[in-house]
């Protein structure tokens, strides 16, 4: 995939340049002619709709800082009145607060593609990697840029996630209250903390596009896995990036900004919460406090620990996990298709972290199932923290017991020979004249 | 390894042949040397280059001259508790009912997760009047007045429970609320911090 290149300059001035710096090469090799297996379906879409998330945060993001105050006494107003006296203001703060939230929603889908169709396997371990690495930086950016516009919500949201820290306090006496004064910048959440969180929230999105760059390198090197997740065999099995894929992301993309504008025109306060509308007072903590719904997953674990640095240590680690699956998994048979109890699990993983996004917006002692009632009539029974706890247990168990586990004992259904093979009636061997044979190109 | 620096020995010296190398298992040379005191000075320069651009973001000058604050205790009803704040922070200053104080010191000796006794927590002479930093020992959020089994304060995020002197009763958190440090200047006057 790497090495060979196709390219050549046509003009005078792109002979000239590409002797210089082939940065034409570069982009035509790998957005134009890039073999790409001729098999990708919609769940491969998200690649691209993220990378369009990214540019369209950054866009958004700093046109908003040219009106934004990050400033104790001013931040709260200044969202305000970008919100009422900007032009187009409003319209550009939610595309900028749903795109957030439309991010992660694109990050989601495709870090569960990359779970179902093995895409973490050998040889894409580093590409694997790189993009827990862009999901980690994700987080800190959508976090940092909550707290931005300084309402009751982002108040308590900065607490709470500074004070992650304090639980090292249990590890070394001293060392939590160190860091998070550190991050502070006083001795409580204020002014110096918001005033570097936005410089942080204005650095992070760039670095994000610096580890893109790097994770769309590792593609080009690897060249995608596909939905049978047999390699690519031969020229037969690909098409060219362009226009067969280029045409699809571009549909996908459109599809999902229809998605992502009706958010923002009819829906824009939905994903949302009205505490966040009060400004911040750092006397009084809201009745309910609940992080971004992208967020909820690890909230809900966080909660389901009643030991404060274990608590801490669950939530983080579930997202180490993430980084270890390659390592986690041995089977040698990438895509699901083809094993037929992992998928279930990997259905009842989906399942479990939807319940736990559940339980993360609920009260930890609500009700689920009610078997009684206490004396002055309020439900007793299975609580959303025991169900917290079971689904968290299945989260850690998917990843540390079912996947080792499995790729030694389970019987892959047959995986076929490439990925021409099971398109084609027949197999590989009675193909009729031409099916096989490389797709027409452009022009 | 050894075969790279002889290389490189014999690059630098090719009169001298290996001569001045440290072959494995002989003394080190000089240019071992240079080495190791190169590497060593370039990583002390980083970490002296690097702490202040760490060390700025702990608290500045001005943030920690914070002055202290006095409060007239008198203002606060029996029964009730007022919100002050102090280095940014919220503290609650509780005027306890003689019941609030007696259910305090009954539990004096109760299975405690972080065991102290009430009377280590007021000021004597001036039991009823409990001073509290409001920042719950779990994540920080400001526990509610009045919330829980025992009457102290309920914690809004996980749920954790304080009793009526501020100690860790149920829920996450694993300390008593902080009782920061204060005096009693007069009759009814504190000046915290
Ligand atoms: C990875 C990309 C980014 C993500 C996920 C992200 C996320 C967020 C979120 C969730 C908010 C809070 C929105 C609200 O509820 O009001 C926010 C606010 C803000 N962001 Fe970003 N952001 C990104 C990139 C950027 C960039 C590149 C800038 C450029 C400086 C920027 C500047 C701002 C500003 C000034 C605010 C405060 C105004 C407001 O609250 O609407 N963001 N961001
Ligand atoms: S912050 Fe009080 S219980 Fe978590």
């Amino acid at each position: 995939m790497s090495g060979h290149s196709t390219y050549e300059p046509k003009t005078g001035f792109e002979r000239w340049l590409d002797a210089r710096l082939p940065i034409v090469r570069i982009a035509y090799d790998s957005a134009i002619d890039f073999p790409t297996p001729k098999n990708l379906n919609y769940w491969w879409t998200f690649g691209g709709i993220l990378a369009v998330c990214l540019m369209t945060q950054i866009v958004t993001g700093v046109i908003l800082a040219m009106h934004y105050v990050p400033n104790g006494d001013m931040a709260f107003n200044s969202v305000e009145h970008i919100m009422r006296d900007v032009n187009y203001g409003w319209m550009i703060r939610y595309i900028h607060a749903n795109g957030a939230s439309m991010f992660f929603l694109a990050v989601y889908i495709h870090i569960a593609r990359g779970l179902y169709f093995g895409s973490y396997k050998a040889p894409r371990e580093v590409l694997w990697l790189l993009g827990c690495v862009i999901y980690l930086l994700m987080m800190a950016t959508g976090f940092m840029g909550y707290v931005l516009p300084w309402g009751q919500m982002s108040f308590a949201g900065a607490v709470v996630i500074t004070n992650l820290f304090s639980a090292f306090d249990q590890v070394i006496p001293g060392l939590g209250t160190a860091i998070t004064t550190w991050l502070w910048g006083g001795f409580a959440v204020g002014n110096a903390t918001l005033n570097r969180f936005f410089a942080l929230h204005y650095l992070l999105p760039f670095m994000i596009a610096g580890v893109v760059g790097l994770h769309i390198w590792a593609l080009h090197v690897t060249g995608n896995n596909n939905p049978t997740g047999v390699p690519v065999k031969s020229k037969a099995d690909t098409v060219p990036f362009h226009p067969y894929y280029t045409v699809k992301d571009g549909f996908a993309i459109v599809v999902f900004f229809i998605l992502f504008a009706w958010f923002v025109f009819f829906a824009p306060e939905a994903l949302g919460h009205t505490d966040n509308q009060i400004p911040a007072n750092p006397l009084v903590t809201p009745a309910h406090i609940v992080p971004e719904w992208y967020f909820l997953p690890f909230y809900a674990m966080l909660r389901a620990v009643p030991q404060k640095l274990f608590g801490v240590l669950t939530m983080f680690g579930a997202i180490g996990l993430l980084f270890a699956v390659p390592w986690l998994d041995r089977s040698p048979v990438r895509s699901m298709r083809y094993r037929p109890t992992a998928r279930w699990f990997f259905v009842l993983l989906v399942l479990a972290t939807l319940g736990l996004g559940w339980c993360g917006g609920m009260e930890p002692d609500d009700v689920v199932i009610r078997t009684g009632q206490t004396a002055n009539g309020d439900p007793t029974g299975f609580t959303v923290t025991w169900l917290a706890r079971i689904l968290t247990t299945y989260y850690y168990a998917y990843f540390l017991l079912v996947l080792p586990l499995l790729s030694r004992n389970e019987k892959p259904s047959k995986v076929p020979d490439s990925i021409s093979t099971p398109v084609l009636s027949g197999g590989g061997a009675a193909l009729p004249a031409g099916a096989a044979a490389e797709p027409q190109k452009k022009g | 390894m050894s075969d790279s620096i002889g290389l490189e020995q014999a690059n630098a010296q090719p009169a001298l042949g290996g001569g001045h190398g440290a072959a494995p298992g002989e003394e080190p040379s000089r240019r071992d040397f240079i080495h190791i005191a190169a590497i060593a000075a370039t990583v002390g320069g980083a970490g002296a280059l690097a702490w202040p651009l760490i060390d700025q973001m702990n608290p500045s000058a001005d943030t920690l001259a914070l002055a202290s604050i006095e409060y007239d205790v008198s203002k606060v009803a029996e029964g009730q508790q007022a919100v002050v704040k102090w280095r940014g922070k919220p503290v609650f200053v509780r005027h306890r009912t003689p019941k609030e104080i007696a259910a305090a010191r009954r539990d004096d000796h109760a299975d405690l997760r972080d065991p102290a006794t009430d009377a280590s927590r007021v000021k004597p002479g001036h039991e009823a009047t409990l001073v509290l930093v409001g920042v719950c020992t779990h994540l920080g959020c400001v526990p509610n007045f009045g919330g829980g089994e025992y009457g102290g304060w309920l914690c809004p995020c996980h749920g954790s429970v304080y009793d009526t002197s501020g100690r860790i009763r149920q829920g996450p958190a694993p300390k008593n609320l902080e009782v920061p440090e204060y005096a009693f200047t007069g009759p009814t006057k504190v000046r915290i911090g």
